[in-house]
């Protein structure tokens, strides 16, 4: 080193100096970014405290919202049980007609048609949610009501279809605007698994003789299944998550019922959209509390895929 | 049944009868004619429903006459086929209405005075009116957002492509994933959290941008980082050969030969949160009133201003959703196919 | 049941990329037939019209008559869900169903078939896979994903799968390239045994192969460059390699191109 002359040591010296800088800025950032994830569970509990202490009921089993009324009183239980619902619901619409797009756009339909149905379906992911609120509410909710009542008439003895005669602004509702919101997420995970699949097991499951149903049933589905399930999983996570659109189409209430056609139902989010402008210091409190809930969700659903996931490409690696 | 049966028969007949053009137009054109009986006689109606209808016995019918002449094998086939091409329509079909419905709605009010008027005084079952106020807000908050999410999240992209190897950049990089998962009603109550009531501040276009870039940063980061990733380290090891730094390597080399590809990601990132409602409903509050400064008081926002017409239970101010609702998807829908195709051409050329 | 494969006028396209060109040709029966020549001159596309594997790929056409026993393959009404149930076929890489065990991996196209018959299905898994030499290896963990076993053991289980359902022609698509030595010897050995039983086509790369395992040997090559692929010329396997009729065979054969 010694010998080196001085200037070519000094440019060497700035030169790594840039570098440092530069990577340092780089994984500072990185940083930054757990920060901010840490600093959301942080603030969301610094401000969900004060509330939850004013709370003289049970926060998880309360079904009522009057977190301002004396005594305050709020829980999560009726919220909590209607997103739940409401994105259930959802995942059953959507995931069924979202794995058929995801094979009609890689197996079924033709090179011309696939590419822009693929595309269109995309389209619809980038609608914003109020949007597809606005066409709930306008569109779809008034033409609910003769199929709800269809529905209830031949099929009201399920629990999940009585009702006390009105129609509308329904958990029903809320779930097949959501599933609309799922099926652009759900499909293009799937898709992108789907025509993955090896061509190896495409060809072995033709050459023994199959349809092309027993070829999808063999070689594609197995292997795309961690494709469905991931994307299943983030569909749950939009549909969970989802609030203006709900905030739209549900007449709100607290209670607890599985009478999906009747109006009423509350969701996480959506009781956020719709008690916020109303809600005092507690109310406000209360509401960053139920949303630390939504969020506590979403992480466990998150993980809980990855796990799955995660096992499963192990074990159907070859 | 012996194996051997089982391969004779079949070897023996190579030929399977199969339902020719002719009986699949029999089928639909009957299944067609009973469902206008039906419809007629019976008190059901509704375009959508005979759809339905007509598909769902359309799909029974050929099964059924499948299953009869091809056998169970061809008819079950036959069934996936139609189910997945009605989801297909299932799918499509809500763009179609939301899209149609839009238009229809929105261009019934839309007009060059919607367009430059606020809502300031104007009461809810007035005609008159307009965005003014919310397409300024929206264009600020979104573009506080671009400003702060794309550098941002450049540079954790670059860190994970370029620098990262250990347990550290995993980390960063699974937290990513679960940002990407992050409802964006809780993106807004983090900043209402942190920056209006921790800190005191009001509501504005700035803190509705914070919860933005939240939103914009995993997008941002994972479109980059796909990008850097396929630049081939071909360039990178010709740049250093050169004894060209690192840094300057990053920026003036590999950045660059990405750009196309990162200006796509983030354009549909910019796509996404513009048409976020909730994070700005407790941040930004929304304002009748047009408020050019993005960093003090409540703003309005396109969003925004849709879900509050829509609350009103008054045809003209739902009318006036309509047509923000109009101008929001248009912004959107352009920067989204503005996106793609870039993308298009980008992957042509490489 | 193993039956004669004709071929007449048969040229293929893939759209307007015409592939191959006037192939005439008749395999016959209880005998191995192999197809050599440089890559890319169509060998593995005429195999693959004999199970009308080739209509996999979209836009993928074939002109001219493919007969079984005198049976054309394509005319219409033909089922190819059917051509392929009669002809088998063992592909380059090895490639078994991974979740499926080794026991539903060989009774996959029987199950197809709709047959459930338990000791039927035990049977046949036995029987296959004794006549694929894997038996032995296996018969203690037929349980097992079939993606467990090794390379070669994997090419066994795939002929397993394909003589499962007794087919009339077995066609192999270069079925040693991905194997090791030892395991291509196995495979070898193993197509000498299934010749008493079965018509096999074999396309491979490899001369020696050819000239080891076949009785018979199309040679294939292209017209010219940028022009479809054609048979030169199909003979006893003896006489291809020590006394062509073409020129073009022996340059290729003796190692002048290729």
């Amino acid at each position: 080193m010694s010998s080196t002359p001085s200037g070519e040591n000094l440019d060497r010296r700035t030169r790594r100096r840039g570098d440092a800088i530069f990577r340092m800025l780089a994984q500072g950032s990185g940083a930054a970014l757990l920060v901010i994830m840490a600093a959301i569970a942080v603030f969301l509990v610094l401000q969900a405290v004060p509330a939850l202490n004013a709370d003289t009921t049970s926060f998880l089993t309360t079904l009522k919202w009057a977190p301002d009324g004396t005594p305050s009183s709020f829980g999560i239980a009726a919220l909590a049980f209607g997103s739940v619902l409401t994105s259930l619901l959802a995942l059953l619409i959507s995931v069924p007609v979202a794995v058929g797009v995801a094979l009609a756009t890689s197996h079924y339909a033709p090179r011309w048609l696939a590419r822009p149905l693929a595309y269109v379906v995309d389209l619809l992911a980038a609608v914003p949610s109020v949007v597809f609120g606005l066409w709930g509410l306008t569109y779809l909710v008034p033409n609910i009501i003769a199929p709800s009542t269809s529905l209830n008439h031949y099929l009201g003895f399920i629990p999940f279809f009585a009702s006390n005669g009105t129609y509308g602004k329904s958990i029903f509702a809320a779930s097949i605007v959501l599933a609309v919101m799922a099926i652009p997420i759900i499909s293009a995970i799937s898709r992108e698994v789907f025509i993955q699949t090896p061509r190896d097991q495409v060809e072995a499951a033709w050459a023994i003789g199959a349809t092309k149903w027993e070829m999808v049933r063999t070689a594609i589905l197995p292997y795309g299944r961690s494709g469905i399930i991931s994307g299943t999983v983030l569909g749950f996570g939009r549909a969970i998550g989802e609030t203006i659109a709900v905030a739209l189409v549900l007449s709100a209430n607290y209670e607890i019922s599985l009478h999906i056609l009747e109006p009423g139902g509350n969701t996480i989010a959506a009781n956020i959209a719709t008690r916020y402008g109303e809600a005092g210091e507690i109310g406000r409190g209360a509401l960053i509390a139920s949303g630390l809930v939504l969020f506590i969700i979403t992480l466990i659903v998150n993980f809980g895929a990855r796990a799955i996931v995660g096992k499963n490409s192990r074990g159907g690696a070859s | 049944m012996t194996l051997v049966g089982v391969a004779s028969t079949v070897s023996s007949a190579l030929i399977r009868t199969r339902l020719s053009a002719w009986s699949l137009t029999a089928i639909a054109v009957g299944t067609v004619a009973v469902t206008v009986v039906l419809f007629a006689a019976t008190p059901m109606q509704g375009r959508v429903a005979f759809l339905l209808f007509a598909a769902a016995l359309y799909v029974t019918a050929l099964t059924t006459v499948s299953a009869l002449v091809e056998g169970r094998r061809r008819a079950k086939d036959r069934l996936v086929t139609s189910i997945v091409v009605a989801c297909s329509g299932a799918a499509v079909l809500p763009l179609i209405a939301v899209l149609g419905f839009t238009i229809a709605k929105g261009t019934a009010v839309l007009s060059g005075s919607f367009l430059t008027h606020t809502m300031r005084g104007v009461a809810e079952q007035d005609a008159n009116g307009g965005i003014y106020q919310a397409i300024i807000g929206t264009l600020e908050q979104v573009g506080l957002a671009t400003l702060m999410a794309v550098p941002f999240g450049l540079l954790v992209a670059i860190y994970l492509v370029e620098y990262s190897s250990g347990r550290f950049g995993r980390f960063v990089s699974f937290f990513v994933d679960v940002m990407t998962g992050l409802p964006s009603i809780v993106a807004g109550l983090f900043i209402f959290a942190l920056w209006i009531l921790a800190l005191g501040q009001s509501f504005s276009g700035f803190a509705g941008s914070m919860a933005l870039t939240v939103l914009m940063l995993p997008t941002v980061v994972r479109s980059a980082e796909e990008m850097l990733k396929i630049v081939p380290d071909s360039l990178r090891e010709g740049s250093y050969a050169l004894g060209i730094q690192k840094w300057v390597t990053v920026v003036r080399i590999v950045l660059p030969s990405a750009l196309a590809g990162i200006v796509t990601g983030v354009m549909l990132a910019i796509a996404r949160v513009t048409g976020e409602t909730a994070p700005l409903l407790v941040t930004v509050f929304g304002n009748p009133a047009l408020n050019f400064n993005p960093f003090s008081g409540a703003q309005a926002s396109l969003p925004l201003f849709v879900f509050s017409e829509a609350g009103l239970p008054n045809e003209t101010a739902i009318n006036r959703a309509w047509a923000a609702a109009l101008v929001l998807i248009l912004v959107v829908l352009v920067l989204n196919v503005v996106a793609r195709v870039l993308a298009r051409l980008v992957s042509v050329r490489s | 049941m193993a039956k004669n494969v004709q071929m007449k006028d048969v040229d293929i396209y893939y759209g307007k990329f015409h592939a191959v060109q006037g192939v005439n040709l008749s395999v016959p029966p209880r005998a191995v037939t192999a197809f050599i020549g440089p890559s890319g001159c169509g060998k593995s596309t005429v195999l693959r019209t004999i199970n009308r594997m080739h209509e996999v790929i979209p836009g993928a056409r074939v002109e001219g008559r493919v007969e079984l026993d005198g049976e054309d393959i394509y005319r219409p009404g033909v089922d190819p869900v059917e051509v392929r149930r009669a002809v088998g076929m063992v592909f380059q890489r090895p490639n078994p169903f991974p979740t499926m065990s080794i026991r539903d991996n060989v009774v996959a196209g029987l199950k197809l078939q709709r047959v459930n018959d338990k000791a039927q299905l035990n049977e046949v898994t036995e029987r296959s896979l004794r006549a694929a030499n894997l038996w032995n290896e296996v018969k203690d963990r037929l349980g097992k994903p079939g993606g467990s076993l090794s390379g070669g053991q994997q090419q066994r289980l795939c002929i397993a799968r394909a003589i499962a359902v007794q087919p009339d022609v077995l066609l192999m698509d270069e079925p040693c390239s991905a194997l090791d030595p030892i395991s291509t010897l196995a495979i070898e050995d193993l197509i000498g045994k299934l010749k008493q039983d079965y018509t096999i086509v074999i396309v491979t790369h490899n001369m020696q192969q050819a000239a080891r395992v076949s009785d018979r040997t199309g040679f294939f090559n292209l017209l010219a460059v940028d022009k479809p692929g054609r048979l030169v010329e199909l003979d006893d396997t003896e006489k291809i390699f020590s006394n062509p009729t073409e020129k073009a065979t022996e340059d290729y054969i003796s190692g002048r191109f290729g």
